[in-house]
């Protein structure tokens, strides 16, 4: 069984390697994820939005759904610890 | 019940350090347009300045100030602030989250835009902020009441 597993994580380790080689180069400007939204990003953060940053624009505006889930993520761990543990309840178990 | 650290140096320097906190925390919110910054990031430093607040003056004095209770509630405006947000950008026919279309009057797409970002940003420091306070409350807090 040991040895199976080595097998199986070796032929994973060879995938890699091979797959590795056909990885765009760090930083590539013409990689995929580089060339499909990225630019129109840049180029229109401050027509578009009037925002400098452009990290700002994208996660609160371009990407604004995306953002309005980890805020609602925060905002449910928040009231899971509410319900679960509320004030007191870890000393009660001690 | 977290009680009082009774210590002059800790409580005199908490007092005057929680102001300069949290008007940082405020700065860091507002200046999200232009660096580093935005809701997340203010709004735990909203909640690190309240922590401070509890931690060196008590829980007793604190928790008359700012309630676990109201930092469920606070946690819970911040998310309809941002939710809000997109929703008023339904009136005038443009997409949910696309603050082009925010009522604002005059003001061009691009600008409304802006102003779009800062209520959002606004919007996730408060939940941040009310969240955080919330899970500091509930379990580092004492004795049930």
């Amino acid at each position: 069984m040991k040895w199976f597993s080595l097998i199986i994580l070796g032929a994973f380790l060879a995938l890699v390697v091979y797959a590795g080689g056909d990885l765009p180069a760090l930083g590539d400007p013409e990689s995929p994820s580089h060339v499909h939204v990225s630019p129109s990003y840049i180029e229109g953060s401050i027509p578009e939005t009037r925002t400098p940053n452009i990290v700002t624009a994208v996660l609160a505006d371009y990407r604004g759904y995306d953002t309005l889930g980890e805020t609602l993520v925060i905002v449910t761990a928040g009231l899971a610890v509410l319900l679960i543990l509320p004030r007191g309840a870890l000393r009660r178990i001690r | 019940m977290r009680r009082r650290y009774e210590n002059p140096i800790v409580e005199g320097v908490s007092r005057v350090m929680v102001p300069l906190i949290q008007l940082f925390g405020l700065y860091v919110i507002a200046h999200g347009h232009y660096g580093p910054g935005g809701g997340f990031q203010g709004g735990v430093i909203l909640a690190a300045s309240m922590m401070l607040l509890r931690l060196s003056l008590g829980e007793e004095q604190e928790h008359r100030r700012f309630s676990p209770r109201a930092a469920a509630a606070l946690s819970a405006v911040g998310m309809l602030v941002f939710a809000a947000t997109g929703l008023l950008s339904l009136v005038e026919g443009k997409e949910f989250l696309n603050y082009a279309g925010l009522p604002l009057g005059e003001l061009s797409g691009a600008e409304a835009r802006y102003l779009g970002i800062l209520m959002v940003e606004i919007g996730i420091g408060l939940a941040v902020w009310g969240t955080l306070v919330m899970l500091f409350d509930h379990l580092l807090g004492g004795e049930a009441k």
